[in-house]
């Protein structure tokens, strides 16, 4: 009797699964689509599934969206390039759906498939894709169009180029905004492909109703654009044509217009060259760093530093410091945010001596800044000043700050600068550190929230680590094993777990001498909780000790635990006896 | 003086210089039959035709929102309105019929507040339909949902292999039961015999593929109406949202609520962003809260709210983040010595709409109607009384807050015409243009013209088909006063929308849906 074979039963319930009423299992067959592929043999896959994918365009986003993914690389099951037109149907409807995410993988994944396929294939079918999406009735198939122009034209004839040349200049006045949108995101992908007698002519014409757009969504892709013509424009052009709408786009009456030029500014500064970054260029950012918008200052300040890198250092102090002075005191805390979390980059562009007396008196007022983050930005930044000006010069107003950001109200501020401590260990050195920060290190250890001493346990961890254990055992060690005897059960939770996490850094010596005698003291607590978390402590020691320790103190206190009344208790220590076994055995 | 309180208007403007319009009864959804009870959860609360007109949305209480497509044939197309126009009548008008419904907002409970949020439909607004699918949004109190309403195929399953491996798998079990050589249109239950087997391996396929394995077959022949829900974009709203409106950039839309308008991206529901914020530091400095916002038809940085002492403020969203600095104020300086108790509650404006080109704004405050030029900001261009005849009542509608009922308002897509609803379930249609004395008072009913001109001393239950006026709920007796004339404050007509570009309006009565044309 003829039979199925038995290891068919899954791909076959794979394949049924494509039509499954369950999304999860439709997204599971969709997702192993090169499987069933490879099952059905290409020709198949040609001639059935392929087809069978082009009607199932009605399902839901999530399946359509991984259906648009696994299409994109598809060709080598579809029997190679010259096969490879097979996979635009399916495509092609995928481009047209309401849903923007499918639509752009969709896309993404017709210009992978595109850009495999032979120049032939690319005139008899891509193209023709390409001008049936450009005319589509609704906005989606004409917004996915704009997005495979760049494919297309490059194999086009004369005439078709021509033709895909004035679909897109209509794209770029279509009557939706959303097209209009699509046309000015892609226009940079596409100019690319335009040779350079119509990018001056047609690209530019279209480039110029984009900028002139009644739509604020429309005109601040159209910035984008700029960086993007202007580095295929040679220099000359590019100053003709692109600058001035730079220039415009600064003084655009919508703010999120010059948001965006504060963003790109840099950018356009590679394209234009020097000699009208000077003239231009620097007083539009000039007039955008003291935009009356704190948004655009926002932005504008946290690119001052990549700004400063690109024009010359007299440029930098004479016209932008001046103005980062200013923001320093904005009156917006998100403006000297961003501006603290990038000026420490300028202290390399403009040297030691204007750094130290321009740039220092900015640090040293963003580390008093009332706003916690700022100091924060600050502080995280600190290596880089440091190799310019040294840390003594820093030191003095850079305690007071850490000190105060140590005991700000807000723990998430404390924990923000506990991360930062053993950064600025490493930056100061043992003197410093020594004098100054080793007893905060310790008070957190004694914070009232969890997270904090939770996250100072792991900074003595990486305190340990960064100066090695002869230091930790003079001047972690002593002050951590003391508070083992605090009243508050919680407080000698902490200790345990920083103790459970010096142990592997302080090595089998000072764990068996020191630590584990404490852990043998503690596991008498009176606290359940203290007595479960010494099993658990104790069981991560075994590895570092001795074999002979662990037998001598760890297991007798192990098995004293196994037989506490509470039930916990008991647990973590079997636990723990357990795995003593199994390192014996092994 | 007349029940309707403008019989008069309507008599002097029949020498007004545009045609005035002859209203007449077309249709209705959901007409109550004689004494039965309104369910408070069919009553509509909402109400929005498409942008092309082709479409009608109501939202009502119990948080359902219902769907109308047009029926009259579109062939005629634009030829039609032109025709249309130049008063070609052939009794042609829009005509709707019932298109689906589905369930957008459910009653649920804040827990951290302790407040129950009510599943009622504030507001629908129609976004930009796509490959035939239609969206929409719709908001209760706090939350905004998106929907997409789109034909679905019924898929039907045919040919699986599990079917031919069941059979094979269990062969003893199955022997019975196999309908060798059948198609069955089944999904499940059919075991068909499958002979020729390859005999690879599956892990390592042959380069032909294996041809015992079938892609399953759909055969789909209907198709269903199905609404999902797209996007949720909740927890933005510390008070009540009044208003939602869609941006013409096709891609963000605001919303609204007594303190604060948000800006959202259609796409984003996770985050928006505070434009503006009327809130005092101390609530106990509270004066003044938004009634209604409005994108502008064409601008997209341009946007208009209204506010309970009666002003409209215009904004700018190009001049910064925040816009809590209007560009333009529109306000109606009081007339001295007319100021009583009643004042500011009268003055609050329940709802502001753009006219269709974007230059002129309606606004709706308890007693009038309001049009005022955006580039005039001394006053409005034209002010209808509406319910000047309630002056003297004032009293009692405070007393049974019937003062803070919100009327909206609507303008004609050709921006001549505006209207607004009333009490009894009236509503009053006023031609704008220059020397325009046109004012209609209809009510909605079968018979819109049954005004109120008839002897005051029957005041309801004149005609059997007033079905309308056969309901009333509770203790609550119509307001006739000494003279007679009645007001039913518990009938009130407070939402209506104009047809985008004919002379068709829908209103709202209670739980039925009532369109007329002219």
């Amino acid at each position: 009797m003829a039979m199925v074979d038995e290891p068919l039963y899954p791909i076959a319930v794979l394949i049924d699964e494509l039509k499954n009423d369950d999304i999860q299992l439709r997204l599971n067959s969709i997702r192993r689509l090169s499987t069933i592929a490879r099952a059905l043999g290409e020709e198949r896959t040609r001639k059935e599934l392929i087809p069978f994918l082009s009607e199932n365009n009605d399902d839901d986003d999530e399946v359509l969206l991984a259906m648009a993914e696994e299409l994109g690389v598809f060709i080598p099951y579809v029997g190679g390039v010259e096969h490879a037109h097979v996979l635009l149907p399916p495509l092609e409807t995928l481009c047209t759906v309401e849903e923007t995410c499918v639509r752009d993988k969709a896309v993404e994944s017709l210009c992978r498939v595109g850009s495999q396929m032979k120049e032939s294939n690319l005139v008899d079918s891509f193209i023709p894709l390409v001008k049936r999406l450009a005319a589509g009735e609704w906005f989606t198939a004409r917004v996915s169009a704009c997005g495979l122009c760049h494919i297309a034209y490059p194999s086009a004839s004369e005439m078709l180029k021509t033709e895909l040349r004035s679909i897109y200049s209509q794209l770029c006045q279509d009557d939706m905004p959303m097209v209009r949108r699509a046309a000015a995101a892609n226009l940079g992908k596409f100019a690319s492909t335009v040779e350079a007698s119509y990018l001056k002519s047609d690209i530019m014409s279209m480039f110029e109703d984009l900028t002139q757009d009644d739509q604020d969504s429309v005109r601040l892709l159209a910035v984008e654009g700029c960086a993007a013509l202007g580095k295929l424009l040679d220099p000359q052009d590019c100053v003709g044509h692109i600058l001035p709408v730079i220039v415009n786009f600064s003084q655009d009456k919508s703010w999120r217009v010059r948001y965006m030029v504060a963003n790109q500014l840099y950018e356009l500064c590679e394209a234009v060259g020097p000699e009208p970054t000077r003239t231009d260029l620097v007083p539009a950012y000039v007039r955008i760093l003291r935009d009356n918008e704190a948004e655009v200052r926002i932005a504008a300040a946290g690119k001052v530093t990549k700004f400063c890198r690109i024009v010359n250092p007299e440029l930098a102090i004479q016209h932008i410091l001046p103005c980062v002075k200013e923001l320093s005191s904005d009156s917006s805390q998100h403006v000297r945010s961003a501006l603290a979390s990038v000026i420490m980059g300028m202290a390399p562009v403009l040297g030691k001596d204007a750094t130290i007396e321009q740039l220092l008196p900015i640090f040293l007022s963003l580390l008093k800044d009332e706003f916690p983050d700022v100091r924060l930005n600050i502080i995280s930044k600190l290596d880089q000043v440091n190799q310019v000006i040294g840390i003594d010069l820093l030191s003095q107003s850079l305690l007071p700050a850490i000190v105060e950001l140590a005991e700000d109200r807000h723990w998430r501020v404390r924990l923000a600068i506990i991360e930062y401590i053993p950064l600025l260990a490493s930056q100061l050195g043992v003197g410093f550190f020594d004098d100054k920060l080793g007893a905060l290190c310790m008070q957190w250890l004694q914070d009232k929230v969890y997270s904090i001493r939770d996250a100072a346990a792991n900074n003595l961890k990486r305190l340990a680590e960064e100066f090695g254990p002869e230091w930790a055992m003079q001047h972690i060690v002593p002050q951590v094993l003391d508070m083992i005897n605090n009243p508050h059960y919680l407080y000698r939770m902490t200790v345990l777990r920083s103790i459970a996490l010096l142990a592997p850094v302080m090595g089998s010596e000072i764990t068996c001498s020191h630590l584990l005698p404490v852990m043998v003291t503690a596991s008498k607590d009176r606290v359940p909780n203290i007595k479960f978390n010494v099993a658990k402590v104790l069981q991560s020691m075994i590895p570092i000790v001795d074999h002979s320790v662990v037998e001598k103190s760890v297991r007798p206190s192990l098995v004293e635990l196994a037989e506490d009344p509470d039930v916990d208790v008991r647990f973590f220590a079997n636990q723990a006896l357990q795995s003593i076994d199994h390192v014996m055995m092994s | 003086m007349d029940g309707g309180g403008g019989g008069g208007e309507v008599a002097s403007a029949e020498a007004g210089p545009p045609a005035l319009l002859d209203w007449k009864f077309s249709q209705v959804f959901g007409e109550r039959t004689a004494g039965e009870e309104v369910q408070e959860v069919d009553i509509i609360s909402a109400i929005e035709f498409d942008k092309s007109g082709d479409h009608l949305a109501t939202g009502d209480r119990g948080g359902r929102v219902v769907l109308f497509e047009r029926t009259d044939s579109k062939e005629h197309g634009r030829n039609r309105r032109d025709l249309e126009r130049m008063d070609y009548s052939d009794g042609r008008h829009p005509e709707f019929r019932y298109k689906t419904e589905f369930q957008s907002h459910e009653p649920e409970f804040d827990y951290l507040k302790s407040l129950e949020i009510e599943e009622k439909i504030n507001k629908i607004r129609w976004c930009q339909a796509a490959n035939g699918a239609l969206f929409l949004l719709s908001t209760n109190d706090k939350t905004i949902k998106f929907w997409k309403v789109q034909e679905k195929k019924v898929k039907k399953l045919s040919d699986m292999n599990a079917d031919t491996f069941k059979g094979a798998g269990n062969s003893s079990v199955a022997s019975s039961s196999i309908s060798s050589g059948l198609k069955q249109g089944l999904a499940n239950g059919s075991y068909t015999d499958r002979s020729n087997n390859s005999l690879s391996n599956a892990l390592s396929f042959p380069p032909g593929g294996i041809p015992s394995l079938r892609l399953p077959v759909v055969t789909s022949s209907e198709t269903n109406l199905v609404a999902r829900c797209r996007r949720v974009y909740a927890h933005a709203h510390d008070y009540h949202i009044n208003s939602i409106s869609n941006n013409s950039d096709g891609e963000t839309f605001i919303s609204a609520d007594d303190l604060r308008v948000n800006l959202w991206n259609l796409e984003i529901c996770n985050q928006s962003f505070n434009i503006v914020d009327v809130k005092p530091t101390n609530m106990e400095d509270l004066t003044e809260v938004i009634t209604s916002a409005e994108f502008h038809p064409t601008h997209c940085n341009m946007l208009a709210y209204s506010s309970s002492k009666g002003s409209i403020r215009l904004i700018d969203l190009r001049q910064s983040a925040l816009c809590d600095s209007h560009s333009k104020l529109f306000e109606e300086q009081e007339a001295p010595g007319s100021r009583s108790f009643f004042t500011e509650i009268i003055a609050s404006i329940s709802d502001i709409k753009f006219a269709r080109d974007g230059r002129y704004i309606l606004s709706r405050d308890y007693m009038t109607l309001k049009l005022w030029d955006i580039n005039m900001d001394s006053g409005p261009v034209s002010t209808f009384q509406v319910h000047e005849h309630l002056r003297p009542k004032l009293c009692d509608l405070y007393e049974n807050d019937s003062i803070f009922d919100k009327f909206e308002c609507c303008l004609s897509g050709d921006g001549q015409r505006v209207a607004t609803g009333s009490y009894s379930n009236l509503f009053r249609v006023f031609g704008r243009g220059p020397g325009s004395t046109e004012a209609t008072t209809l009510e909605a009913s079968k018979n819109p013209m049954r005004r109120q001109v008839q002897a005051p001393s029957r005041p309801s239950r004149s005609l059997g088909s007033s079905i309308t006026r056969v309901v009333r709920r509770g203790a609550e007796s119509p307001g006739v006063d000494a003279n007679g004339n009645s007001f039913d404050f518990t009938t009130k007509l407070l939402h209506l929308a104009w047809h985008p570009s004919e002379n068709s309006i829908a209103c709202a009565a209670a739980n039925s849906l009532y369109m007329y044309y002219a």
